[in-house]
């Protein structure tokens, strides 16, 4: 099955993915894309703690994603994989033409961002950026949890 | 130890405030441990909150889950500053034996909490 979810989620590697996702999807690999956490060993082996024995991890920067993004698609475990925001999304879909879905996850309040949804607060440029991955051909919808309903893009964006 | 010790329970939802709660109605000790939810925070936010919970005092940090959020950014904050420990599964029972305990150093007082959580833990007869 490969890849079964590619999310953007600024807290990363935590319970809402490990667990709400990890488990009904039987997910045994995590992929991290992030370039700053894959040039620092310590916080690899902070997110390390917080997985079961059973998934590993894997920790990549865009480029390597994308590189690499064919080999975890045929893969014949279940992985999830993760970045921490738009931009790296975008950069990610820059490079590859392998992402055809993306899921918001978690994107929490900052300074210039408003509500979208519950879990969501996106900036005007944000919201212009989802926009413009649609429009390029990805599917764009915010799901925290599996239970909950993907709220399509034109309902939050 | 001129201050006792603080406790700053990290959790989801509303179980940091929830046991915050449960400790002062049963010991009648208020103020030594601190509630911190990690709802609707990222990375930055969770941090700030840790920052104005523990301050520039010794602390221990309970933290509900062995992972996530909670953890990572307890542990990232026990890193960059000093006299912080960090215990994580929090139950009711540690955090009791601990606001009687806390004029200790936190590395000593976060092992006696573990101690006193763990024996809390058991499979009673029916």
């Amino acid at each position: 099955m490969s890849i079964a979810l590619f999310r953007i989620d600024d807290r990363l590697i935590h319970g809402q993915v490990v667990v709400g996702w990890g488990q009904p999807l039987d997910c045994t690999f995590i992929v991290l894309v992030d370039d700053e956490v894959r040039e620092s060993d310590w916080e690899q082996d902070l997110y390390r703690m917080g997985v079961p024995p059973h998934i590993e991890i894997i920790f990549a920067s865009v480029s390597e994603a994308a590189e690499r993004l064919p080999g975890w698609e045929g893969d014949p475990r279940v992985g999830i994989l993760l970045v921490p925001d738009i931009d790296t999304a975008a950069a990610l879909v820059g490079k590859s033409d392998r992402v055809k879905r993306l899921n918001v996850g978690g994107i929490h309040h900052r300074a210039g961002r408003t509500e979208r949804l519950r879990f969501v607060y996106l900036t005007d440029d944000e919201r212009a950026k989802l926009k413009q991955l649609a429009a390029g051909g990805v599917d764009v919808t915010a799901q925290d949890v599996p239970t909950a309903r993907a709220v399509p893009l034109t309902e939050f964006a | 130890m001129s201050e006792p010790l603080r406790g700053v329970i990290v959790s989801h939802a509303a179980i940091a405030q929830a046991l915050v709660s449960a400790v002062t109605v049963i010991t009648g000790i208020d103020g030594a441990l601190v509630p911190i939810s990690n709802e609707g925070c990222d990375n930055d936010a969770l941090a700030d909150r840790l920052r104005q919970a523990v301050g520039e005092r010794p602390a221990v940090l309970f933290v509900d889950l062995p992972g996530g959020s909670c953890l990572t950014n307890s542990i990232r904050y026990a890193k960059q500053h000093a006299d912080i420990a960090v215990v994580t599964g929090v139950n009711l029972a540690m955090l009791l034996d601990f606001v009687f305990h806390r004029d200790v150093p936190p590395a000593e007082a976060a092992r006696r909490a573990v101690d006193a959580g763990a024996k809390a833990i058991r499979v009673t007869a029916a």
